[in-house]
């Protein structure tokens, strides 16, 4: 079922983050959300996974259907290991193993017991990245994953995306281009213009 | 900036500490020179080891120990649930605020001698006890759950993890210090007001009881031996049960 915003707007304040914003979703594949800083990404992230009440309009296609999210901060249990971080929003039937085949993935294997805290900040968001794809969901909202990666982990931590997310509709927020085209998006959404808010620009890529 | 002591160092500087002060307080009683008003700490030391080989030294401290234990233990229970309820219900809170302060403002004695009327005297050191830990727990443990990180609840609402989850993973790391905090404020204090119950209530076989019979004989040897019963107890009591609210923590993932 695809997702369907309809003259989406947010205010804060005097401020118009979103205005009359409407777009449409496939029921798979990955959008891109592309804008400059205080375009509103986060914001429609936010409405999108159910944080922030829209002031107007609505989002049709979500009903039932689970979201996870690496938000744009890593929101991790800090005095928790990496594996009781991910272990907390998985389902029974996750194996142990898998969660370290996971983690090896994206070159974290043999830090499943490492408390978060010692963890470096590539590897906390390495951490939260796979706590999202593994998390049982049909929606992944990603808010900038992949920033704080080097280019070599970030190359992995992309291919891990495309490999454990196909069956998905993946949100994926990034200021990087190159970023964008490496994930092959389907859809890509432009917000906001260089002096105001203009409609969103929807191009329907390849992917 | 203070160069930082090492643990065997620091060990050694509190027992120099308390060596000083046993020495002054040897030095007071030696220029006094009379027992009846202040014992030595030799005296004091000989009084109980002499107490501790009776019977019912024992049973008085069990007794008394198992009151204030009872008395902790509901408190805080009862303070764990309350500020649950009050940090989910705006009205709970409102209402329990102005209770809370009255409880925490009112003379252990005017308690005391209110709950005389109510309670034998056998329990009253339950009340007292948990009388003066209640408002201690709740404050702290509400002021736990409201310093919970509110981006990590989001996380839990976002994954769906479900209220139990969530109050283990994220209320439970935030509360937790708070509660060690409020244990370490109340351990002592329970002691203090429970015994003190006991010497105006009066009941069998206690503390309470022991300390007003050597007032009431002015066997002023026995009043400062069983003070440093007391003094023992209380210590020992909060690192018992600091050590198993550190294990209680670990267990649960909240350390």
């Amino acid at each position: 079922m695809p997702v369907r915003v309809s003259n989406l707007s947010k205010r804060f304040g005097d401020k118009a983050v979103l205005e009359n914003l409407s777009f449409e979703l496939p029921d798979r594949g990955i959008a891109v959300i592309e804008g400059r800083s205080g375009a509103g990404k986060t914001t429609l992230l936010n409405i999108i996974m159910g944080l922030t009440p829209p002031d107007a309009g609505v989002i049709d296609g979500l009903a039932g259907r689970r979201v996870t999210a690496v938000f744009q901060e890593n929101r991790l249990l800090e005095s928790w290991s990496a594996m009781k971080n991910i272990r907390l929003v998985c389902d029974r039937a996750v194996t142990d193993a898998q969660i370290r085949a996971h983690l090896a993935e994206v070159g974290l294997s043999g830090e499943e017991r490492t408390p978060v805290r010692v963890l470096s900040g590539g590897m906390k968001r390495r951490v939260a990245l796979v706590r999202a794809v593994i998390a049982p969901g049909d929606i992944l909202v990603l808010d900038e994953p992949f920033k704080g990666l080097d280019e070599s982990t970030r190359g992995a931590a992309i291919r891990y995306v495309l490999r454990h997310a196909a069956e998905r509709l993946v949100l994926l927020v990034t200021h990087d281009r190159e970023e964008a085209l490496a994930m092959n998006a389907a859809v890509t959404i432009s917000l906001g213009g260089d002096d105001a808010w203009t409609p969103p620009c929807i191009w329907t890529g390849s992917g | 900036m203070r160069p930082s002591t090492t643990s065997p160092e620091k060990h050694l500087i509190r027992a120099l500490a308390v060596l000083f002060w046993l020495g002054v307080w040897q030095i007071a009683s030696m220029i006094i020179g009379q027992e009846i008003l202040l014992v030595s700490p030799v005296r004091a030391a000989a009084t109980l080891i002499d107490l501790m080989g009776r019977g019912s030294f024992w049973q008085s401290v069990f007794s008394s120990f198992g009151h204030i234990l009872q008395g902790f233990a509901l408190a805080a229970g009862l303070g764990l649930l309350l500020a649950v309820l009050a940090g989910v219900s705006r009205v709970v809170r409102v209402l329990l605020e102005p209770l809370m302060h009255a409880v925490k403002a009112t003379p252990v004695a005017s308690f005391v001698i209110l709950a005389l009327v109510f309670i034998r005297s056998e329990r009253l050191s339950v009340f007292i006890s948990f009388l003066m830990v209640l408002p201690i727990m709740y404050t702290n443990i509400l002021a736990g759950i409201g310093a919970a990180d509110e981006k990590l609840l989001e996380m839990a609402k976002v994954f769906r993890i479900g209220p139990f989850r969530t109050a283990r993973s994220v209320y439970l790391s935030a509360v937790y210090p708070h509660f060690l905090s409020a244990c370490t404020l109340s351990l002592g204090m329970c002691w203090k007001a429970g015994v003190a119950a006991e010497v105006i209530g009066y009941p069998r076989h206690s503390i309470g009881e022991a300390l007003y019979m050597a007032k009431l004989n002015f066997d002023t040897p026995d009043i400062f031996a069983w003070t440093l019963a007391v003094i023992l107890l209380s210590v020992g009591f909060e690192k018992l049960i600091l050590a198993l609210m550190r294990l209680l923590g670990r267990a649960l993932g909240g350390e």
